[in-house]
């Protein structure tokens, strides 16, 4: 390779090509396609318990609603403007991500999905003229089949697609596709990139690299390689390498297992007594076995944890967690939410206000490599949870569950603006006119 | 002085059952079913019915407008996104942000949304209605007993 001190950047366009493919506002989009009547409209999506705004669309952005914010606040100006309010519908944005993904397969053996509405996409051997083609076309194709608008960026590598697909959403006169492989396209792409929206570059970096006058990214490659390196170490460096169109970051194909698996919420209305917490950790202890079960995973240890509300600090405050070995590794929700009782009622004291809880499953190993000594009964708890999850599956989350998660749950996770599961319950597909 | 000590030993009776898939006839029983060499797969009617899993829908009808299209209320719809939308056939278009199952029709270079029953007439796509096809109606599951 060529690129020594002074980085030349005649070969540029020679070099490999990284997409990302974004989707735009995805909650909001997801809930546009069932309800086309939104079109063109503002809208948010509450986070979880419809506390604070995790997604506008481009509308509702432009009425100064801000990203993060909670909901309560944002109310005036969201009744002013009569922007749509939606309740976060997982099973909705997990169904509509799984067919956006598995499309964009058929146009690259290499995909990396990164993210619920963002992959990576290897797209090498295109020549130049030919990447804005076959990228509209996703575009197109995507917008047609599953009725999501995306926005793609392409560089030469993922530090430089993400500036490129920032640029095509902020840009309409791109349609959709910014593509950064000549060196003028980059330089003047990095030139209307502000530091802090470049990928790594945190508020705080920002604000360091601003006092020294770097606002831009393209100020940040010109500036002295070793200043970096001794300001921002690595990482800063491998920043300055991307942008340059020097790969540091690969593709990640392969999902690598996970670690650990954690189901916690924040309650609808704070709870005190040891029965509603019972009745949410068993929530949570099965829904997290149920998650490690479709990944054919099971856990070595656990960890349960409450705490009360931190922001109301008018209140006493307690919070605690604790660990907890499993008698052997296991992905049965029967013996889990046993564990994860008599761990919570070791930690939980009376006279406070709990507003959340979770669970952690720790260690995760696979479970067709991992025995445990006293495992003997394996069989009759995998054939119980296999019923159990086809059951689920079948007539919907949680038609059999274990006894101990109560019926009313007055802790439930207010989800007040939900629309339907439209695409993964039979129940509640959508009903058309005709 | 010694007490006489008593042992029982007790047998594990195991009722555990070895389930090995490994053959589908096992070779002692007799004659093996002629049939082993062509089992085939179940009919997957998943397959038969969705071409394109990540653009497939279902959607329910409601209403009788499509009734001569053999779509009647209740009726499950699959629709296919993917699939170009061509003349005659049964989609589902928004008008004014409202779902509807209806037929296309190209007449002179207009476009109507055509029902299956004459006692609605057939609607001319107009520009302000925003109009656009939702997705193709390829298939009707349509039961039969009530």
């Amino acid at each position: 390779m060529l690129y020594t001190k002074q980085l030349p950047n005649n070969h540029y366009s020679l070099k490999k090509s990284i997409a990302l493919i974004d989707c735009n506002s995805f909650y909001a989009s997801c809930e546009r396609i069932f309800n086309p009547k939104l079109m063109g409209k503002p809208i948010v999506v509450l986070s979880n318990n419809d506390g604070c705004i995790i997604t506008r669309s481009s509308e509702a952005k432009s009425l100064g609603i801000k990203m993060g914010e909670p909901y309560f606040k944002a109310k005036k100006i969201i009744e002013k403007n009569k922007i749509k309010v939606f309740s976060s519908n997982y099973s909705l944005y997990g169904d509509i991500s799984q067919r956006v993904m598995e499309t964009l397969v058929k146009f690259s053996p290499e995909v990396e999905i990164y993210s619920i509405d963002e992959a990576f996409l290897s797209l090498n051997g295109f020549e130049n003229y030919e990447l804005n083609t076959y990228c509209s076309h996703i575009v197109e194709k995507i917008k047609k089949w599953i009725g999501i608008p995306v926005s793609i960026g392409v560089g030469s590598t993922k530090t430089l697609s993400k500036i490129a697909n920032n640029l095509a959403k902020k840009n309409e006169d791109y349609q959709g596709v910014c593509i950064l492989k000549e060196w003028l396209d980059v330089k003047n792409g990095l030139a209307r990139t502000p530091i802090g929206d470049v990928w790594g570059i945190g508020r705080r970096l920002s604000m360091f690299l601003r006092s020294y006058k770097i606002n831009n990214a393209l100020d940040f490659i010109n500036t002295d390689k070793g200043w970096i390196r001794k300001n921002m170490g690595v990482v800063g460096e491998k920043i300055y390498l991307e942008l340059h169109g020097i790969s540091c970051l690969e593709l990640d194909l392969m999902p690598t297992n996970k670690k650990n698996c954690c189901v916690s919420r924040s309650f609808g209305k704070s709870v005190n007594k040891l029965i509603d917490l019972e009745e949410s950790v068993t929530n949570y202890s099965s829904r997290a076995a149920q998650k490690i079960r479709e990944e054919g995973l099971v856990a070595h240890s656990m960890n349960v944890f409450i705490l009360t509300n931190y922001f109301n600090r008018r209140e006493k405050q307690y919070s605690n967690s604790i660990k907890l070995q499993l008698p052997y590794p296991t992905n049965d929700s029967l013996q889990i939410v046993k564990n994860a009782l008599l761990g919570l009622k070791k930690i939980y004291r009376k006279g406070y206000n709990y507003k959340k809880a979770g669970v952690i499953l720790n260690e995760l190993s696979k479970s067709s490599i991992t025995k445990g000594l006293l495992d003997y009964k394996r069989d009759v708890s995998e054939s119980i949870m296999k019923s159990m999850d086809l059951i689920n599956s079948r007539y919907g989350n949680s038609t059999l569950k274990i006894a101990s998660e109560g019926v009313e749950n007055k802790w439930k996770i207010k989800r007040e603006k939900l629309t339907p599961s439209y695409t993964t319950n039979f129940k509640d597909i959508i009903r058309v006119k005709c | 002085m010694f007490k006489e000590k008593k042992i029982e030993i007790y047998q594990n009776k195991s009722k555990k059952q070895i389930i090995t898939t490994f053959f589908q006839d096992s070779v002692s029983a007799g004659f093996p079913s002629p049939a082993t060499d062509y089992m085939e797969n179940k009919l997957d009617l998943n397959e038969y019915l969705i071409k394109h899993p990540a653009a497939t829908f279902i959607v329910k009808a409601s209403g009788s407008s499509m009734s001569g299209a053999g779509i009647l209320s209740g009726d499950l719809l699959i629709v296919d996104r993917s699939v170009s939308p061509r003349n005659n056939n049964i989609v589902i278009a928004s008008i004014f942000g409202d779902l509807t199952v209806k037929k296309i029709l190209k007449k002179n270079k207009s476009f109507f949304l055509v029902s299956a029953n004459d006692e609605y007439p057939a609607i001319e796509v107009k520009e302000e209605m925003e109009c656009f096809i939702w997705g193709v109606v390829t298939y009707v599951i349509h039961k039969t007993t009530t």
